[in-house]
């Protein structure tokens, strides 16, 4: 095999040793704050960071490789465990991918639900940043608030595709089963619950002078880095620059909804916390329009060769009977061609490569995680601040360890 | 989303001629194959003069072992200012999977270009610190090329 990699330095071999007033720590990778399996190795003189160099790999399962021997729709599972916060998101990407390059309209109620769900997990990703944001700082009761909240996001989720973190909802060509009865009522019930949810937050945090200090003017990244860097989502419009790819590039109608996007100039973890917290009243406001335009109609495409038919046609119609055993045995061809599918994740841009070469598995399938890219930033907001707020600036990246590796 | 696809690949031919080797308009998705030692000076222009600030994507693929090109690096290249997308290709043989990186262009491309290096095994003469990232240091071959078996060689262990 290639030994190219011989001349390449070794990981440890990076930091020297040389000076006497500095020390090197090897920050995690078992560190709560880290979450997940993430190392740093900082080089610290007293407590001030001269030099952080993030290791990661840890949870490196290949996913992209196995991607590469499943069948279309088997795919659709394996997302669901990369950004385990925001599974709804990534099964958007993928599914979109794939149906952009088989040329599907999806039908209008699907594309409601798609959104009122995304929404829906943008919220509850919000809600395990705040909760662990804010125990990383030290404030152990918001983290209690946060997950009963978004407990109630995840039953929504279970009520509707049987699972509460790796849902696997969205299925190439609509979704996998409608929504059940009683949804309504029961999402109007969270949302009604909501808002005085997220006054609570604010109390809790916001207004917080010990708060504020820990966050205001740390973890600077000036406009010009941010986007040299590559930062997207909240961490890119925390540094001041107003792009949402909901906007910029819409995707399942969403320049169909009123919504702001927050967009804050301080550069700093603060700003990017102010970003999030602005982030979930648009979503909880996209989630009550979403609810509004559900109408009767269709789930799923009207194509039989790729879409799985109803139970109910299985039984009467023997065509309905063939294309599901097809699809099932066989899977679907999906015609050549390469598409670049970009979505706002809650994390930032979620982006899909997908290649296919005609037959019923893709050539090739990159996720563009927003947390990979957002992480490779830490050096540049840590370096020159303290040890202890490494802490505050991992946690107002909000990445999710599972995407970076894949 | 940003100026249309034939205008903006002449206003690059008029740069310079040889930047675009190719180029077709697929599925709204503009994709500009450009020769390997070009891609820095056609990124900085892109950078610079088409408002393509921020590079979203870097991403290496594997044809296949027969295939000659063999691998392909894509670039996907998003405007903060007018949102447009574009896709630049290089395009590698085997024997020489050398390609400029484009680190002095964006910063991002650091950890992406590792990862590519990683996984397939393309070298980006330029970089900074081009060594693995997702695998371990001491790994044999390259996880995402169409010949290394799904399982690989053998268990690895970590020792």
């Amino acid at each position: 095999m290639s030994t190219a990699v011989n001349n390449i330095p070794g990981k440890f071999e990076i930091l020297d040793q040389s000076l006497e007033s500095q020390m090197t720590l090897s920050m995690g990778p078992q560190h709560p704050s880290t979450h997940g399996v993430l190392r740093l190795d900082l080089r610290l003189d007293g407590e001030l960071v001269v030099k952080a160099i993030p290791d990661i790999g840890y949870l490196h399962t290949g996913m992209e490789k196995l991607f590469e021997y499943k069948k279309y729709q088997q795919g659709i599972v394996i997302t669901d465990r990369m950004d385990y916060l925001n599974p709804l998101g990534n099964n958007l990407a993928y599914v979109m991918a794939a149906e952009k390059l088989l040329q599907l309209e999806i039908p209008e109620r699907a594309q409601v639900i798609r959104v009122l769900f995304c929404e829906l997990q943008r919220i509850a990703s919000h809600l395990v940043w705040l909760g662990t944001h804010c125990l990383d700082i030290g404030a152990m009761s918001v983290f209690f608030f946060c997950f009963r909240h978004r407990e109630k996001i995840l039953n929504l989720i279970e009520a509707a595709s049987g699972g509460r973190m790796t849902p696997s909802y969205f299925r190439i060509g609509g979704l996998m089963m409608d929504l059940p009865a009683g949804f309504d009522r029961r999402c109007k019930q969270f949302l009604d619950d909501f808002p005085e949810a997220l006054n609570t937050f604010d109390t809790l945090v916001t207004g917080n002078t010990i708060w504020q200090s820990r966050t205001m003017n740390i973890g600077v990244i000036s406009r010009e880095d941010a986007i040299d860097w590559g930062l997207t989502g909240p961490c890119l419009r925390g540094s001041g620059v107003e792009v949402d790819i909901r906007r910029a590039n819409p995707y399942t109608g969403y320049e169909t909804y009123d919504f702001e996007i927050p967009t804050e100039n301080g550069c700093d973890v603060w700003a990017r916390f102010k970003v999030r917290m602005r982030e979930m009243t648009e979503s909880y406001k996209i989630v009550r329009q979403a609810l509004d335009r559900l109408k009767p109609g269709p789930i799923k495409a009207d194509a039989p060769k790729v879409v799985l038919p109803d139970r109910d046609d299985m039984r009467k119609h023997m065509d309905a009977l063939i294309h599901h055993f097809l699809i099932v045995a066989e899977g679907f061809n999906i015609p050549e061609g390469e598409v670049y599918m970009p979505i706002e994740g809650s994390k930032g841009e979620l982006g899909v490569y997908m290649k296919s070469n005609g037959g019923p598995k893709p050539d090739r399938v990159h996720f563009r995680g927003p947390s990979f890219v957002n992480l490779q930033s830490l050096p540049v907001m840590s370096e020159g601040e303290m040890i202890a707020d490494v802490v505050a600036i991992i946690g107002s990246l909000d990445i999710v360890l599972g995407e970076i590796d894949r | 989303m940003g100026e249309p696809g034939p205008a903006l690949v002449e206003r690059i031919k008029a740069k310079n001629e040889t930047w675009v080797e190719d180029y077709k308009n697929a599925l709204d998705e503009l994709t500009i194959v450009t020769p390997r030692d070009a891609i820095s000076e056609l990124c900085a222009f892109l950078k610079s003069d088409c408002g393509y600030d921020l590079l979203a994507d870097l991403c290496g693929a594997d044809r296949g072992p027969e295939e000659d090109p063999r691998f392909e690096v894509n670039y996907h290249l998003f405007s903060t200012q007018h949102f447009g997308r574009l896709r630049v290709k290089v395009l590698l043989n085997e024997d020489d999977p050398h390609v400029r990186s484009v680190e002095n262009v964006w910063r991002t491309a650091n950890w992406h270009e590792r990862e590519t290096f990683d996984l397939f095994g393309v070298i980006f003469d330029g970089h900074s610190d081009l060594r693995r990232i997702l695998l371990p240091s001491d790994f044999d071959g390259h996880a995402l090329r169409k010949d290394y078996p799904l399982r690989g060689y053998e268990p690895y262990s970590m020792n």
